[in-house]
């Protein structure tokens, strides 16, 4: 980094110009978010919109304002200890499961088609069996979350260490590397940046995972809120849960974020 | 001499799916403490099999290798590891073979000193230029202290300009550790700059053609000053012209 008064005229002009910029995105943004909410306020208080199915901002402030009475509060930790769980769980398996699958070429080549189909199937599909066989209960939801963000990370993650440097490998095995050491020296460390990207991408899995056993099992959360408030015609608590979720899927998503910017330099 | 290196009727030949590809017949040649042996060939002839042959990283279909003491490999790019400091890309051989010693540390700092990269010895390989790159890679290689180094288009990577120093460094380090080369190179110029004698191979599957002895007869031959005596073009026409005899 340059000092301060080494900048040359022109340089401070594009500087300046850079934040300018940077500021006028942030206050469109931050316009648009204000435009919407005033807009659907009065849309809703000239009743040009009705506010029983769209709900209004000033009611879903006030819901959040009853948060103890909703019992809000308690339905968010049970969602984010959910999401939280299936995601460790996803995670930490589909590292395990990849590191097989790279040590053995065979077990891969095996497993690809199977791996393809069941990536592809919409895990959805098997929620009323996970609750058959896991009963209806916070059980279920995490299996939901696992089995929608499992074979992403498997596929991620293989795929990641197979695209390791193969010259980096050799140059490990010019010093008569074995395998443990290829892994841990050369094809796990080459591949940080692959697992914060699919961690990224697993814990909006794990809450889409958590949300959808929610709507099945329908006993607690964010979920079952949403779907509950939706059957009594409750629209501000519907909103009013989603906004929360959305609020709860950001908080996790900036959270990696930061844990990568604390491992990787 | 003491030979580091005995290489007999080494052959190869590789299993693909559409059939048997004859890659090396019948290789021989030493290599005698101090050396620099150079190989030079065709390309697509075999030469990086032999070293990886030599260096065990592949495997050969018959003949016999004999090493005194330990192989150093240094590949064409510099492999560094870019989520490693110099210094720690510099230990890394010595971790792999659990010889991270603190004798062995201080060998490697006295290695970063002489070759003035200690001041960089906290930094990322990203800030290094290329020449430098090549030079920590070297001295990743010699931590582990081989008795004989084998060099895979080690420069080949690198622009004119940088590799002509690069060579002219490593060339001097290696006289300077007393260490046994084995060069594996497509550019004629530089087997000879370096080399006190140049393998020749033939086609695939590759036979020794000729081994030619270099000698400048100068004190303090270097890559770079031999390249101006008259010999330097003399030994470059003969080689020329046998391997376009090859062709």
């Amino acid at each position: 980094m340059k000092k301060l008064e080494n900048i040359s005229e022109d340089r401070k002009k594009y500087l300046r110009k850079m934040k300018l910029r940077k500021n006028e995105i942030l206050c469109t943004q931050i316009f648009i978010v204000i435009a919407f909410i005033a807009l659907w306020e009065i849309l809703a208080r000239k009743g040009i919109i009705d506010s029983f199915i769209t709900s209004q901002p000033s009611r879903i402030v006030k819901t959040f304002m009853n948060l103890s009475s909703n019992n809000l509060l308690e339905h968010v930790r049970i969602t984010c200890t959910e999401t939280l769980i299936g995601f460790l769980l996803g995670t930490f398996s589909g590292v395990i499961i990849a590191i097989i699958l790279w040590w053995s070429p065979f077990i891969s080549k095996v497993s690809e088609p199977f791996l393809v189909i069941l990536n592809s199937l919409p895990k959805t599909a098997l929620g009323p069996v996970i609750i058959i066989w896991v009963g209806a209960g916070m059980p279920a939801i995490i299996v939901m979350a696992l089995a929608i963000s499992l074979i992403v990370t498997i596929l991620e993650i293989l795929n990641g260490f197979l695209h390791t440097d193969k010259e980096k490998i050799k140059m490990a095995k010019t010093f008569n590397a074995n395998k443990t050491q290829v892994l841990t020296k050369i094809v796990i460390p080459a591949n940080i940046p692959t697992f914060f990207n699919t961690l990224k991408v697993n814990i909006g899995l794990s809450l889409v995972g958590v949300i959808s056993g929610e709507f099945l099992v329908s006993k607690g959360g964010l979920g079952y809120l949403i779907v509950y408030g939706g059957q009594v015609f409750q629209l501000d608590l519907v909103m009013t849960s989603v906004i929360i979720l959305a609020i709860v899927a950001a908080l996790m998503y900036q959270s990696i974020v930061l844990l990568e910017k604390v491992f990787v330099k | 001499m003491e030979k580091i290196l005995e290489v007999k009727n080494i052959c190869k030949t590789y299993q693909a799916e559409n059939g048997e590809i004859e890659s090396l017949r019948n290789i021989s040649f030493d290599v005698n403490r101090g050396e620099f042996i150079s190989i030079i060939g065709p390309s697509g002839c075999g030469k990086s099999t032999l070293l990886s042959i030599i260096a065990g990283l592949e495997n050969k279909t018959s003949g016999e290798i004999y090493i005194n003491g330990k192989i150093g490999y240094m590949l064409q790019k510099d492999n560094l590891l870019e989520w490693r400091t110099i210094y720690k890309n510099v230990l890394l051989g010595l971790e792999i073979q659990k010889s991270n010693t603190p004798e062995n540390r201080k060998y490697v700092e006295e290695l970063l000193k002489k070759y003035e990269l200690y001041e960089f010895k906290d930094k990322y390989p990203t800030q290094l230029s290329g020449g430098m790159r090549q030079r920590v890679a070297l001295i990743r290689t010699l931590a582990i202290k081989p008795s004989i180094l084998l060099l895979d288009e080690a420069f080949s990577a690198l622009d004119y300009q940088t590799r002509l120093m690069v060579t002219e460094d490593i060339y001097k380090i290696l006289k300077n550790e007393n260490i046994t080369a084995l060069m594996v190179t497509h550019d004629i110029s530089e087997a000879i700059s370096m080399s006190d004698r140049v393998i020749v191979l033939s086609h695939r599957p590759a036979t020794v053609k000729k081994i030619y002895s270099i000698d400048f007869e100068m004190e303090n031959r270097t890559p770079l000053n031999c390249r101006e005596k008259p010999k330097f073009s003399e030994y470059f026409n003969l080689m020329w012209k046998q391997l376009e005899e090859i062709k």
